[in-house]
């Protein structure tokens, strides 16, 4: 195990290293000024050198990218264009908010993803199947964005129950566990949960559908073995796929999701995102895709070693 | 006695119910105003603010004050510059290049420490002198461009300070506007405290730190900040103006970039008041009682045409043909549900830079055609002009259908309009470049937005032959004697009367050469609860929060 262990660690480092060579290229080949955040639109060619020249962005493309990822290896990704607070504090402050919102989201959808599967794949093919795969279809169809808009429609602007934007009465800074604050956190959090829910069911329900077919099941019941026990076997099989859905779910959950976290004003990593791409923050833009491209990373290494722990195959494989 | 003591302790019962009714009012009486902005963060919040004219809206004009100001107590009269931090400011009579100004007495910072000439030099010097320990080069931006003349500060003494312009310039009390003081004192308490490997690295510490604990002299003061998500403020009751105390206590700015969350949070009575509503709720708005503010701004959404050899807006009577076929009225009222001002010039009639016009720009489609019949055109021999927009971007309304609008339109008066759209900040970029480079994909117009809020901005930069690329924003090398001498006299006019005269002469010129097509004003929609009350909505891009006050 420990030597599996280290050998998806040793594969991650060129991962990261490509990582960290496409979101920098890809934010310079863009067209457009690097400087625009702090360049009025009327700003003569002749201010735009002498800022260019300022932040460094005149050096030939190699050379930025080495002091970037230098500085990166440090803990420093630079400070924001427009603000000039460090990109660093800025990412993981978000990272932070759009954590709260995922997992507030996985434990929604996983619950009702894996109940809704399991209850789906146990009476396949009846009425309650159907239901629950209906469910999941919509779950992953209907534009989470547009649905963030009908439950805000509902239950803000109608019913004034729960708050339509924001992170908390006194910003996310002052978050606390109470329903004042868990308050802001249902509609983004239902909105966001919706597809993962849906991906889950189906998978669970194929799952488990696959494994009450086969004939171990069978000869488990013809032992004498009572329904709970035979469903503890179908979960135990089902579980290693099942958990790398959810872990390649919540990968996406935590990178937050641009439409979800703006139509809720939720200052996310998508949030973020946005952002920097709308006021083309450079530093601001590298810093969070790359954060946010390690962070998934880091989550598969993690799911894969939780596999192999779970299922020894895997690592022989 | 029975009956006392019940009497006694009804009474007891009476008055601490009526204690108790009366304590959350006194409690709660608190006035707060919570704004959903625009933007997607909260603009800077150290002195010189980013994201446009809505940063200065916000965080400028509220915490700060410069040495000149605008006007922004009349809905119908055009913003003027008036005294700000300065009281009075003069033109040296043999030095067109020296200014002295006279500082107001009696201004302190948030901080407690006074204004003085001090830091009038500390705050110029803070984007202008690269070795000055208060330099900060993301300031720069969004300041040089805007007094792009200033050269200089100098102390004369506690209360006079001389500024230096690089050549005579009129504009300079105008452009001044935009220089916002901030307390020398407590950047400097931040920079002492501030750990950095050098002078660079402390001096930026302490403009981090000064922007999380920020003092200028402004009616506001900053109370909590919580980045990208909200700003507090509190009324400044020292303010040294006192009819501008503001009458509510606290003001909460909250960034919502998105137009229906903006609304569903007004809606809702998360906020009390939002930027720019979505368009399509204006009827919702009002049917619930929510009340919709709108009026003219100093802003132009216009073609500017490019006037390199060969180009076909070359043709004084095309240009004027393209301006008589737009049918604005129909514009606003169709498309734009209201939300805009037709635009007859860069100015509209009552504003001091207006001036007389004699070319008229208004609807006469049978004049446009004539025009154009006269410049060889018809409908069988259309005359292809290509125009690079963007598909969204701050200031610029509409593009695509307003494009489109127009494409439709001057479509009966013989163009043969195509569209070059791309993304909004490569179209700045390619503003700067201007029509000869490659960037501009052989477009001979471009429509970019532009602010109309001083002389330099409205109107030096787009018609002085010398502010072509890679100067300034002459996209279209326009190189009009005419216009080069109006600049110079507008700029070598130091009597305000006379100098908003000659600019008013250098505006005239430029319609009656159909400089630019001259499409809309925008109108800084915005809606609101109707517990706020007392609201001003000037011709400005900004708004004085002080009358404001919120009825429970």
């Amino acid at each position: 195990m420990l030597a599996y262990t280290a050998r998806r660690i040793v594969y991650v480092i060129p991962i990261v290293i490509s990582v960290a060579l496409v979101c920098f290229l890809l934010v310079h080949i863009t067209p457009g000024d690097p400087l625009v955040a702090v360049l009025p639109a009327d700003a003569s060619q002749e201010l735009a050198a002498q800022l260019r020249a300022a932040y460094g962005f005149d050096r030939p493309l190699p050379v930025q990218f080495g002091l970037w990822l230098l500085r990166a290896l440090h803990g420093d990704l630079g400070n924001s264009i427009a603000t000039g607070r460090p990109v660093l504090a800025e990412v993981m402050r978000a990272v932070g908010n759009t954590v709260t919102l995922a997992i507030a989201a996985a434990i929604i959808g996983f619950t009702m993803g894996i109940l809704l599967g399991l209850i789906a794949g146990y009476f396949r093919e009846t009425w309650i199947d159907k239901l629950s795969t209906s469910l999941a279809i919509a779950g992953v169809s209907v534009p989470h964005y547009w649905l963030g808009m009908v439950l805000v429609i509902i239950f803000s602007v109608e019913l004034n129950w729960l708050p339509a934007v924001g992170a908390g009465p006194g910003g996310s800074a002052a978050w606390a566990w109470d329903w004042e604050h868990l308050k802001y956190l249902v509609l983004p959090a239902i909105t966001t949960s919706v597809i993962p829910m849906g991906i889950v069911t189906r998978t669970v329900r194929a799952l488990t559908g696959d494994i009450l077919s086969q004939d171990f099941v069978e000869a488990l019941r013809a032992k004498g073995l009572h329904e709970t026990g035979v469903f503890r076997h179908v979960i135990k099989n089902a579980a290693p796929t099942a958990l790398a859905v959810m872990g390649l779910q919540l990968g996406y959950m935590l990178g937050g999701s641009i439409l979800i976290e703006t139509v809720f004003s939720w200052p996310g990593s998508g949030f973020l995102l946005n952002s920097a791409i709308f006021q083309r923050d450079l530093p601001l833009l590298q810093g969070t895709i790359l954060v946010l491209a390690l962070f998934f990373v880091f989550l598969n290494l993690l799911v894969d070693i939780a596999q192999a722990a779970i299922d020894p195959r895997i690592k022989r494989g | 006695m029975l009956i006392k003591t019940t009497t006694r302790a009804a009474l007891i019962a009476a008055l601490a119910l009526a204690t108790a009714a009366a304590w959350p009012r006194t409690a709660s009486a608190e006035t707060v105003l919570r704004i959903g902005m625009t933007a997607a963060d909260i603009p800077r919040t150290l002195g010189q603010p980013d994201q446009g004219f809505e940063g200065n809206r916000f965080t400028g004009v509220t915490m700060y004050d410069a040495l000149t100001g605008w006007d922004l107590s009349s809905a119908d009269k055009a913003s003027v510059v008036i005294p700000g931090l300065a009281t009075e400011w003069k033109v040296d009579d043999t030095d067109k290049t020296k200014w002295t100004f006279k500082l107001r007495p009696g201004a302190t910072f948030h901080d407690g420490t006074p204004f003085n000439a001090d830091a009038v030099v500390w705050n110029v010097e803070k984007v202008l002198k690269q070795d000055a320990p208060q330099f900060d080069a993301s300031q720069v931006g969004v300041t040089a461009s805007r007094m792009p003349t200033l050269a200089s500060a100098r102390k004369i003494d506690d209360m006079t300070v001389e500024l230096t312009t690089k050549e005579p310039d009129s504009f300079l009390p105008i452009n001044l506007t935009n220089l916002f003081m901030a307390s020398p004192t407590k950047w400097q308490h931040f920079y002492d405290k501030a750990d950095g490997a050098d002078a660079k690295a402390k001096s930026q510490a302490a403009w981090t730190a000064f922007a999380k604990d920020a003092a200028g002299t402004g009616p506001w003061k900053m109370a909590s900040f919580t980045p990208r998500e909200r700003l507090e403020l509190v009324k400044n009751a020292n303010y040294w103006d006192k009819a501008r105390v503001p009458k509510i206590d606290k003001m909460v700015l909250l960034p919502m970039p998105e137009a229906n969350a903006r609304t569903a949070a007004l809606l809702s009575g998360q906020v009390d008041w939002v930027e720019a509503p979505a368009p399509d709720a204006l009827p919702e708005l009002k049917q619930r009682g929510f009340k919709l503010y709108a009026n003219e701004q100093p802003h132009v959404w216009p073609w500017q045409f490019s006037r390199v050899e060969g180009s076909p807006w070359n043709d004084i009577r095309v240009r004027k043909a393209a301006n008589l076929c737009v049918d604005r009225e129909g514009l606003k009222d169709g498309l734009l549900a209201g939300l805009m001002v037709p635009a007859t010039g860069t100015f509209e009639p009552g504003h001091p830079w207006r001036g007389k016009p004699t070319f008229e720009i208004k609807y006469d489609k049978p004049a446009a055609q004539k025009l154009m019949r006269e410049a060889g055109f018809g409908p069988n021999k259309k005359l292809t002009v290509k125009i690079q927009t963007s598909a969204s971007g701050s200031g610029q309304m509409q593009p695509l259908p307003m494009n489109e609008y127009l494409q439709q339109a001057l479509a009966e008066c013989y163009f043969d309009v195509q569209l070059d759209v791309i993304e909004w900040n490569t179209l700045f970029t390619n503003w700067r470049r201007g029509a000869k480079d490659p960037s501009a994909n052989g477009s001979n117009a471009t429509n970019v937005t532009y602010a109309a809020m001083d002389p330099f901005f409205a109107l030096v930069r787009f018609l002085q032959s010398s502010m072509a690329p890679p100067v300034s924003n002459n996209w279209g090398f326009i190189n009009n004697p005419k216009f080069d001498e109006l600049v110079k006299k507008a700029r070598q006019t130091f009597d305000p009367a006379a100098r908003d005269a000659a600019l008013a002469e250098l505006h005239a010129a430029s319609v009656d050469d159909a400089a630019f097509l001259y499409v809309a004003h925008d109108v800084g929609p915005r809606a609101m609860s109707p517990k706020v009350t007392g609201v001003i909505q000037p011709k400005s891009w900004f708004i004085d929060f002080s009358p404001i006050s919120m009825t429970p």
